[in-house]
């Protein structure tokens, strides 16, 4: 197993340096000028030496290395020198965004959290939502509450974020008026009341990707308890007399998790993905949102980074995915 | 096994292999629903202008802009008799006195037609990557590490940057529209072939072992013949399960990027880009939002359920059922 995790995350190295060459040469071979925003008043050989500052004049492998260095060698070390108090990486040239002048990194560090907070409570309830709803559909195959569950999951799954959540907005915040329609990421909890204003903001965001989230998972829960739940063993389960709760919830539910598990880590990553589209319905300035404005702004350095961090995910979480498949599934022998 | 026990159906001739499959698929209910509800929209939104043959480019000018700018559907009357409704718009118009069942009916014309043919680049390599690496083994290994490595690609991000990095270069070579449309379609289809790949890949590993494919080896078929008479017919059930549910993504990416504004250039609809558009009032207008995303929402339900049906017809394993 350990050799497995190793060999994977060796691999890792390789897929991580293709879509970084892909994201890189595809932001290095667009047409389009990065200076193209300079005001005309400036002067041409002004404009030159802003170019090779921004290192635009050197041929396209040392810039690729070049940002791979800065990426991977001289960010780390700036995060240890944030975390300890070091001089590492004093003096080192950071990947810096072209609209704010300041490190890349830093202002997704700022964003991040809000991303995380809408994005991770909503996987959360939608696992929780999607686990029984699955369970219960197979177990009753056929009932109505089958029918209802399948039926609200394809819905779930066919309507698109940006439709659910502006129908929401209008339903529940302008017709009704219960929650607000704007994440306030200004907003701090230090108290009962906060927290509670901070519940009430969340609800909306987070329903509409749980959403999503549930009719992915429940599908998948229900199909792998209908694969199991016909095998012999269960039959046997059954033969030596345990109760039902037991069968169902210890010996199905156990081996039926197996597969849904690796669903629920790979789609992690698209979850991240997902929440571009809900950070702009709602106004939350996560990182999402970041990515959409960086685009817009044509600020190569922070889509760069942006991109490849969630390269970064996808990669990581099917590596989770692959690892904890070979710890559930004792069948599964790597080496 | 319901036709064997079932004494009318002994004296039926032996119907072919797709008579069967179509049996089974009416059966589906729910695929028949989503069958009959996408031909709907297909017919609708292509045939529709034929109908109602009102022009979704025409603005009025003058006195009319501010008569017939801002109207509302005409079932609105019903329930709210101040509103500002015209019998001519059947769903009113929007700020600017444009048509909005018009713009609604040419901008599903685009969205469709983007999900189709998204569809069909994105099946044909995925097709091609699978058959290719399913039977020649020495693709294989590179073939599917390839299929890894797009699989780990940041999709929305990368397709979204893309999309403004070329849009201008070939709305200058093509014209806007027909740029913008080409550049979506090839970003869409260029990303979405993987699972196809993997899927054809599969089948055509296990296609490969049969003795009907030895035995078409051993008469002297060529490769090429042994994949597109051979094998290609075997794994078209797959495919064309595949091909269902990729208009289904190919749609909703469409519309995702036109929603956040990385799509097709304003004056021309997209449903994506006409619910985009009515967010900002959509307190005063909601019908404007409602009916796009609706739209949207109803042609992907119903390529869902279609798929599923088609996955069942097509699975032997569920023909007992």
């Amino acid at each position: 197993m350990l050799t497995f995790t190793i060999r994977r995350l060796v691999l890792a190295v390789p897929t991580l340096l293709f879509i970084s060459l892909v994201i890189f040469l595809l932001l290095q071979l667009a047409p389009g000028d990065p200076m193209a925003q300079v005001p005309l008043t400036v002067p041409p050989e002004v404009k030159q030496q802003m170019r090779e500052a921004l290192g635009l004049g050197q041929p396209i492998h040392i810039q690729y290395f070049k940002w791979i260095i800065q990426f991977f060698w001289i960010e780390p070390l700036s995060g240890i020198d944030a975390l300890f108090g070091t001089g590492l990486a004093e003096g080192k040239l950071r990947v810096i965004s072209w609209q704010t002048r300041s490190p890349v990194i830093d202002i997704v560090i700022q964003r991040l959290p809000q991303t995380l907070w809408v994005v991770g409570v909503a996987y959360v309830v939608g696992i929780l939502i999607a686990l029984p709803i699955g369970i219960i559909s197979a177990y009753r195959q056929y009932s109505i509450f089958d029918q209802a569950g399948t039926f609200i999951t394809m819905i779930g799954f066919s309507v698109p974020p940006f439709f659910s959540g502006v129908l929401v907005i209008v339903i529940f915040s302008v017709q009704l008026g219960w929650f607000p329609s704007i994440y306030d990421t200004m907003h701090v909890v230090d108290d009962w009341a906060s927290f509670k204003v901070q519940i009430w903001q969340m609800f909306l965001p987070v329903m509409v990707l749980a959403l999503q989230i549930t009719s992915q998972i429940s599908r998948f829960m229900r199909a792998s308890m209908l694969d199991n739940l016909s095998h012999d063993y269960v039959r046997t389960a059954r033969a030596k007399g345990l109760s039902e709760a037991s069968v169902v919830l210890v010996h199905v539910l156990r081996n039926s998790m197996i597969p849904v598990v690796t669903v629920i880590a790979l789609g992690v990553p698209s979850i991240f993905g997902g929440a571009i589209i809900t950070e702009q319905v709602f106004k939350v300035n996560g990182i999402g949102q970041l990515l959409i404005t960086a685009i817009q702004a044509n600020d190569l350095p922070m889509v760069q980074t942006l991109t490849f961090i969630f390269a970064i995910l996808i990669v990581l979480f099917n590596l989770i995915a692959d690892v904890l498949y070979g710890l559930l599934d004792p069948r599964i022998r790597y080496d | 096994m319901t036709e064997l026990s079932d004494p009318l159906d002994i004296d039926r001739p032996p119907s072919n292999r797709w008579m069967e499959v179509w049996r089974q698929f009416r059966a589906h209910k729910g695929a028949m629903a989503g069958a009959v509800v996408f031909g709907f929209i297909i017919l609708g939104v292509f045939l529709g202008p034929f109908a109602y043959p009102h022009d979704d480019q025409y603005l009025p000018s003058g006195r009319d802009f501010i008569t017939l700018r801002d109207t509302r559907p005409i079932y609105v009357a019903l329930w709210d008799p101040s509103a500002k409704v015209n019998w001519y718009y059947v769903l009113g118009t929007d700020n600017l006195g444009r048509d909005n069942l018009a713009r609604f009916l040419s901008g599903g014309r685009v969205s469709i037609s983007v999900g189709l043919t998204a569809m069909i680049l994105s099946i044909v390599l995925g097709t091609f990557v699978g058959l290719i690496a399913g039977f020649f083994r020495l693709c294989d290994g590179p073939l599917m590490r390839l299929t890894d490595l797009f699989l780990a690609l940041p999709i929305l991000p990368l397709i979204l940057v893309a999309s403004v990095l070329f849009r201008e270069s070939l709305a200058l070579s093509l014209g806007p529209e027909m740029g913008t449309f080409l550049l979506i379609v090839g970003l869409i289809g260029l990303t979405s072939w993987m699972q196809t790949a993997r899927i054809v890949r599969g089948d055509v590993l296990a296609l490969k072992e049969r003795e009907f494919i030895l035995a078409a080896r051993s008469i002297g078929t060529t490769p090429r013949n042994l994949i597109l008479n051979h094998i290609l017919p075997n794994v078209m059930s797959p495919i064309l399960v595949s091909a269902t549910l990729g208009i289904a993504t190919a749609i909703i990416t469409e519309s995702a990027l036109s929603f956040l504004g990385f799509g097709f250039p304003p004056d021309f609809p997209t449903w994506g880009k006409l619910l985009n558009d009515a967010v900002d009032r959509m307190t005063l207008y909601p019908e404007r939002v409602i009916w796009p995303g609706t739209l949207i929402s109803l042609t992907v339900l119903s390529v869902n359920y279609l798929g599923d049906g088609l996955r069942d017809a097509l699975d032997p394993r569920s023909r007992s059922r």
